[in-house]
């Protein structure tokens, strides 16, 4: 009998966890198993890297420690929702999934608890829309962005026309990789471009159905929606049908070192784009060098610091860092809960005199968060491989994205979820 | 000595029929569903909802309706997450369609769709059998996830192809949607659970289930002896299907509140529930819940010990996960074949016998 109280016991601690004491926690749901671990892990090494740096040299935000505990998702929706479950109880100030899917799984769950989620250039476009989506920040830039800003950059170098001309998005077949459809289409008419999408199947270790039938369309540009492996491969078989790497042009997902890498000089020429800064030349990376690795305290093995992703993680961080500040300084308390952080997300300002305090100026844009507008100011740059130098470099500046056309689709989408889940405008 | 029918007399047909004809299984199973529905309710949070119990119930019911497939009537089935997609898009069309009628009428209507697709997919069944009826199965998952995918009236035009399920509820209790209470999620699951289980455990002890039972061991045999393999193999089809379109319903409206046909209902979905029988056991209701039970719990069990307990980097958890699943399912197969239930079944015969072995 006791036998069997100490086994139900121990399986019932099992099942529950254990909670991590700690002031303020950002969980972090991560994946550095399965296809998308390539961009997972410096993700999640980034994110983790910069709490860890706050602690050590600043002793966490505004004298309170951050614990950072990570739950692996490996992409999963179902191992996501159980990791939100498990870490919610522990005080969950915000939650950063990095995966489409689980956000549009935990936009309502999330919104239900009272917990704010950020969710930098991914997750649901249309959160933009705070009015709408109050606990959903996907600012600075968002698909939506992306997809203007990539058309902006074609219409530039066809000197502002493009009629006749075909473009074809290459697309993970998924919530994420179909995001960008509706602005496409809509900029197609607009602009006057021929559209065709073609999906890719999870995992997209096999694409040469794909990538013939862009050989046989001849797509004078090919925009790129994918994620983990995929890039690889499809860097890859561009290169083999010879295709010019120059008129590709990939999301910020799809524009990693890794992702360049494996096809050698042949990825020279390849576009992606980016709504931060490039490399490790801001003082910031200093700091993490010397507080985080080489003090032995890296989430990581320390080689991802100044890669794209990894950057991205820290910039995430870092926004989330500065909103913990503002909800404190709002609410007077140190302790923040979710509920603070989530007024800390919405009143965020981020200047360049703040950038450039933080180690990282000129590293993202300014803007300000408000109750209506969560989804920042939408610049976007366009960085180019060059794998002679084995580095990324911007070619354009911050450039802004055709709202005219997105803002509609916004309005319009949030609309529609604010009638399916009967939600009342929150600001007036 | 404590597990035995000596003593326990039958004075009717009826009661020697019984599912359990053994007073202390009869005990332990009035029990089990007085747990289940009158304390763990009363208990239950919203980690031990949607990380055990939903996942655990929402599987079992999709394990019951593969097994009566496959377990009972022997057609082998690679097409579960394509049949779970169909009963989750079926679903999210009629909640979207229809707001104010119950959520089960959805979940049932959802089921009678997916048992017609089950049917028509099963067509080739008459003519093929093993690993061919295999591969025509496998056509449907990867033709249903595909048409999920292209057709955008299936998920009402929107953005990403994601379905999100409205707020819905059953007698003035919120069941699906984000302000769902923990216990409202647990007893929808387990109600649709017990009553399928009800259903399974009675058609597949009568007629319906001896005439499967027939076809799968030899179906030559069972057409001489008047069993008619048209209606027999179109009737576990769709009974079958049935069971998995609510499965998939209650995976999609309840449990996950958003799902899109590629990643929750892929071939992995599939593979998973196929397991879950094979483990559990082939033609065995115990078996289901068994497998289930298994392959939901077992992750989270061994996540839980290994980070949470052991503090061990969340990677190296994962992969061990799998190592350690993937090694027990090999140990478990070589040492019993027929599964969790059949191990089982040993026990309880060896616990009759005991103390005196012969």
């Amino acid at each position: 009998m006791t036998f069997k109280r100490v086994a139900a016991a121990s399986v019932a601690a099992l099942m529950v966890g254990s909670p991590v004491m700690a002031d303020l926690v950002f969980p972090s749901l991560s994946y550095r198993t399965g296809p998308f671990a390539a961009g997972g892990i410096p993700y999640a090494d980034g994110f983790a890297d910069y709490f860890t740096m706050l602690n050590e040299r600043d002793g966490g935000i505004g004298g309170v420690a951050v614990s950072v505990p990570e739950c692996e998702t490996a992409y999963n929706t179902e191992k996501g929702v159980e990791c939100y479950e498990s870490t919610k109880g522990m005080g969950a100030l915000a939650y950063n999934p990095l995966s489409t899917g689980i956000t549009y799984q935990l936009i309502p769950k999330a919104t239900a608890d009272d917990i704010p989620l950020y969710t930098p250039g991914y997750g649901r476009t249309s959160a933009a829309n705070g009015n709408v989506f109050s606990h959903v920040f996907n600012f600075p830039a968002n698909y939506w962005n992306g997809a203007s800003a990539a058309i902006n950059h074609v219409l530039e170098l066809n000197g502002g026309d493009l009629k006749g001309k075909k473009i074809v998005l290459l697309h993970f077949n998924g919530a994420y990789g179909k995001e960008p459809i509706p602005t496409l289409t809509k900029l197609g008419e607009k602009h006057g471009y021929d559209l065709t999408t073609i999906p890719i199947d999870y995992p997209g270790q096999e694409q040469k159905a794909q990538w013939l039938q862009i050989r046989r369309e001849k797509p004078d540009y090919v925009l790129f929606w994918g994620w983990g492996v995929m890039n690889q491969v499809a860097i890859q078989e561009a290169a083999n049908i010879r295709y010019p790497m120059d008129q590709f042009i990939g999301v910020w997902w799809s524009g990693a070192e890794h992702d360049v890498k494996p096809a050698g000089d042949k990825a020279t020429g390849y576009k992606a784009m980016t709504f931060h800064g490039v490399g490790s030349d801001y003082p910031v990376f200093g700091d993490l060098q010397k507080y985080v690795v080489d003090a032995g305290k890296a989430a990581g093995d320390g080689s991802n610091v100044g890669t794209v992703i990894y950057n991205r993680g820290v910039y995430a961080a870092m926004m989330l860092a500065e909103a913990a500040k503002k909800a404190q300084e709002i609410h007077g308390v140190a302790d923040i809960t979710s509920a603070q952080m989530r007024d800390g997300l919405e009143q965020l300002e981020i200047t360049n005199a703040r950038m450039a305090e933080l180690g990282m100026e000129g590293f993202g844009p300014e803007f300000k968060v408000s109750c209506a507008n969560h989804g920042g100011p939408g610049a976007i740059a366009i960085q180019q491989w060059d794998a002679a130098a084995g580095k990324w470099s911007l070619i354009s500046d911050f450039g802004a994205s055709d709202m005219e056309v997105i803002q509609p689709l916004i309005d319009a989408d949030s609309a529609a979820y604010a009638a399916e889940n009967n939600i009342e405008p929150q600001c007036n | 000595m404590f597990y035995r029918e000596a003593g326990d007399f039958k004075t009717s047909y009826r009661d020697d029929n019984q599912t359990f004809p053994i007073r202390l299984d009869r005990a332990g199973y009035w029990i089990a569903l007085f747990v289940a529905f009158c304390v763990i309710p009363f208990f239950v949070n919203d980690y031990w909802v949607n990380s055990i119990f939903a996942p655990f119930f929402i599987y079992a019911i999709a394990a019951l309706g593969l097994n009566i497939l496959t377990g009972y009537a022997g057609q082998v089935s690679l097409g579960t997450g394509g049949f779970m997609a169909v009963g989750a898009y079926a679903c999210y069309k009629l909640m979207v369609a229809f707001p104010d009628v119950s959520i089960v009428f959805h979940v049932l209507i959802a089921g009678g769709i997916t048992a017609a697709v089950g049917v028509a997919f099963g067509l080739p069944s008459l003519r093929i059998k093993g690993f061919y009826l295999a591969v025509a199965t496998l056509a449907a998952q990867f033709f249903l996830v595909w048409l999920f995918n292209k057709v955008a009236w299936f998920y009402n035009y929107s953005a990403s192809g994601q379905i999100n399920a409205p707020e819905r509820s059953v007698l003035g209790v919120v069941v699906t949607g984000p302000n769902t209470e923990a216990w409202a999620k647990y007893m929808i699951c387990l109600v649709f659970l017990v009553v399928l289980a009800w259903v399974a455990r009675n058609l597949t002890r009568g007629m319906t289930g001896r005439k499967w039972m027939g076809i799968r061991d030899m179906d030559i045999a069972a057409e001489i002896i008047g069993v008619n393999p048209l209606m027999a193999k179109m009737s576990a089809f769709a009974v079958s299907s049935f069971f998995v379109g609510v499965a998939g319903a209650l995976f999609f409206a309840v449990y996950l509140g958003a799902a899109e046909a590629g990643e929750s209902f892929g071939i992995t979905k599939s593979f998973l529930v196929l397991f879950m029988i094979i483990i559990g056991g082939l033609g065995s209701i115990f078996g289901s819940f068994a497998g289930a039970a298994f392959m939901v719990l077992m992750p989270v069990i061994l996540k839980n010990l290994l980070v949470g307990t052991l503090g061990w980097p969340t990677e190296i958890a994962a992969e061990l996960e799998f190592i350690i699943v993937g090694g027990l399912i090999v140990i478990f197969l070589i040492l019993e074949p027929h599964g969790l239930a059949q191990l089982w079944r040993l026990t309880k015969e060896k616990l009759r016998l005991w103390p005196f072995p012969h």
